[in-house]
C-alpha cells in the first residue's frame, strides 16, 4: 500500500506524476496534495498515471475533483499515461470523453 | 478493607516471598497482581509508592533516604505512563461506543435501502449484495410498476462506509418520490444527476444503472450513468455479450443526458448486472478475469438465478481469502423457458 506523487511545476504548467497504488487508502494523501494545485486560476495540470499500477473508484474521484477545480478555474487538465485497465475505467465512466486522457507518453512503463 | 488496602497487603506477600526464595510463583503471583490492578485503574505511580513503603518498612536500615528520594523520579516518570494507560482505556471505549453506533447505522441502513427480489410469473430473479465493511455502498432497488414491468437500479457510490452509505439514503430517496411517468431510465438518471451534481462533494460521484423489463413483450430498456457494463446470456447460441451502455457518471455536469437501449430477451436469456467490486475482485495473480467470471456463472448456469448468484459470490470470495476489497453486488434477470 504505498504511492509516490511528485509534483513539478515547469513555467505555467503543473506536471504531476503518480506511481503506485490509488485506494481508498492511498487517495486522501493524493488529494491532500493535489487538490490545492488545481485551485489556482488558469492553472494547466498534466497528470502522468503510467506507474500507477492500481487504482479503484476512490482515485478516480480524486481525478473528478481535480477535473471539476480545474475548469471551475478556468484551467486545463490532462491525464496521460493510462494502463489499458485504467483507460477502461475512464471509458466506462463517460470521463473519457469529458477529460483529456491520452494513452501515449515518452518513456512509457509497461 | 478496601481494595488499594489488599492491594497493599499482597504486594508485601508477594515481594516478601520472593526475597526469602526467589521464585517463580512469586513472578507470577506478581504478573496477576498487575493485572487485577490495571483491572481496577490502579496507576503505575501507585504501585511503585507502595514498592517504597514496603521497603523502607522492612529494611529501615539498608532503605536509606538516598534510595528513599530516588523513587521519587521513578514515580515521575511513572506519572506519564498512567496518562498514557488511562488515555488508551478511554480510546477504547470510545472505539466500542462508535462501534456499536456503527452496527446500529448499518441496519438502520438495511432497514431503509431493504428491497425486496420480486416473484414475477415468466421470470427467476436473483441478488446480492455484501458490504466490504459495516456499510454497503452498493444499492440495488427494485420496483413493480402498473404495466406489468420490473424496473431494477444498480448504483456505487464512490468511497466506502458511512459517508458512501449517506449518500446512498440520499439516492434512494430522490428516486422513490420522482413521479410514476418519470420513472423511465433515462428520466430517472437525468433527475438524479441533477440531485447529485448539487448535493454531494466535488471528489464524490455515482454510477448507476437502470433498467425496466416489460414483461408483455419482454423488451429490457436501460441506460447506464458510467455503470459497470452488465452482461448478457444468449440461450440460444450459449454465449455471452456485453451490455452497450455509455453514459457519464452522476454528478459531474448539471445537464447530462442519458442514452436510452433497448434489448429484446429470448426464453432462457439473461441479464447480469454487477458493481465494479465483482470485475475488481483481486487475487493474489491480479485481477480476475472477464473469462473466469463468465466460467464461473456459467458453471452454474443450470441453478436458479438466486443459487447462480450465490455461487458465484461464494467462489470469488474464495479467491480472494475471504477478504472482500470492494462491495459486491451482482444481480441476474432470466426469462423463464416456459413462459
Amino acid at each position: 500500500m504505498n504511492i509516490n506523487i511528485d509534483v513539478n511545476h515547469n513555467e505555467n504548467i503543473t506536471e504531476v506524476t503518480v506511481g503506485g497504488e490509488i485506494d481508498v487508502y492511498t487517495a486522501p494523501e493524493l488529494k491532500k496534495e493535489l487538490i490545492p494545485l488545481s485551485e489556482k486560476d488558469n492553472v494547466e495540470m498534466i497528470v502522468d498515471l503510467s506507474g500507477v499500477s492500481y487504482m479503484d473508484s476512490t482515485g478516480l474521484g480524486v481525478f473528478v475533483g481535480l477535473f471539476k477545480n480545474v475548469r471551475a478555474h478556468d484551467g486545463q487538465f490532462k491525464i496521460i499515461g493510462l494502463s489499458s485497465r485504467l483507460k477502461r475505467l475512464f471509458e466506462i465512466t463517460g470521463l473519457a470523453d469529458i477529460i483529456d486522457i491520452s494513452t501515449k507518453m515518452e518513456g512509457e512503463k509497461k | 478493607m478496601d481494595f488499594r488496602q489488599k492491594l497493599e497487603s499482597k504486594y508485601r506477600e508477594i515481594l516478601t516471598n520472593y526475597l526469602a526464595d526467589r521464585s517463580e510463583q512469586a513472578l507470577y503471583q506478581g504478573q496477576k497482581l498487575s493485572r487485577n490492578a490495571i483491572e481496577r485503574n490502579i496507576p503505575p505511580e501507585e504501585i511503585v509508592s507502595i514498592h517504597r513503603n514496603i521497603m523502607a518498612e522492612m529494611f529501615p536500615e539498608k532503605f536509606n533516604d538516598k534510595m528513599q528520594e530516588s523513587f521519587d523520579i521513578l514515580l515521575e516518570v511513572m506519572v506519564a505512563y498512567g496518562f498514557a494507560y488511562r488515555e488508551h482505556q478511554n480510546l477504547k471505549h470510545i472505539q466500542q461506543e462508535l462501534r456499536t453506533e456503527m452496527e446500529i447505522a448499518a441496519n438502520v441502513q438495511k432497514t431503509l435501502l431493504g428491497t425486496e427480489v420480486p416473484c414475477k410469473k415468466g421470470m427467476d430473479i436473483g441478488a446480492i449484495s455484501v458490504p466490504a465493511k459495516h456499510m454497503n455502498g452498493d444499492y440495488f432497488n427494485f420496483v413493480e410498476d402498473e404495466n406489468n414491468s420490473v424496473s431494477i437500479a444498480i448504483a456505487d457510490v464512490i468511497g466506502k462506509g458511512l459517508p458512501a452509505a449517506l449518500c446512498m439514503s440520499m439516492i434512494k430517496y430522490a428516486m422513490d418520490s420522482l413521479p410514476e411517468n418519470r420513472k423511465t431510465p433515462t428520466l430517472v438518471l437525468e433527475n438524479l444527476n441533477r440531485v447529485v451534481e448539487q448535493n454531494v462533494d466535488l471528489t464524490m460521484f455515482i454510477t448507476m444503472f437502470y433498467g425496466t423489463y416489460h414483461i408483455d413483450d419482454h423488451i429490457f430498456s436501460y441506460a447506464s450513468a458510467g455503470h459497470e457494463p452488465g452482461l448478457f446470456y444468449h440461450a440460444e447460441t450459449q454465449t455471452f455479450s456485453e451490455l452497450p451502455a455509455k453514459g457519464l457518471l452522476l454528478g459531474i455536469e448539471k445537464n447530462t443526458k442519458y442514452r436510452k437501449y433497448e434489448k429484446e430477451v429470448m426464453p432462457g436469456d439473461m441479464i447480469i448486472l454487477m458493481s465494479d467490486g465483482v470485475t475488481e475482485s483481486r487475487t493474489k495473480e491480479g485481477f480476475i478475469e472477464r473469462e473466469e467470471l463468465l466460467a464461473l456463472i456459467e458453471k452454474n448456469i443450470h441453478l436458479k438465478a438466486q443459487n447462480i448468484v450465490q455461487n458465484v459470490y461464494k467462489e470469488l470470495e474464495k479467491l480472494q481469502d475471504f477478504q472482500l476489497r470492494d462491495d459486491f453486488t451482482l444481480i441476474i434477470l432470466r426469462r423463464n423457458v416456459l413462459s
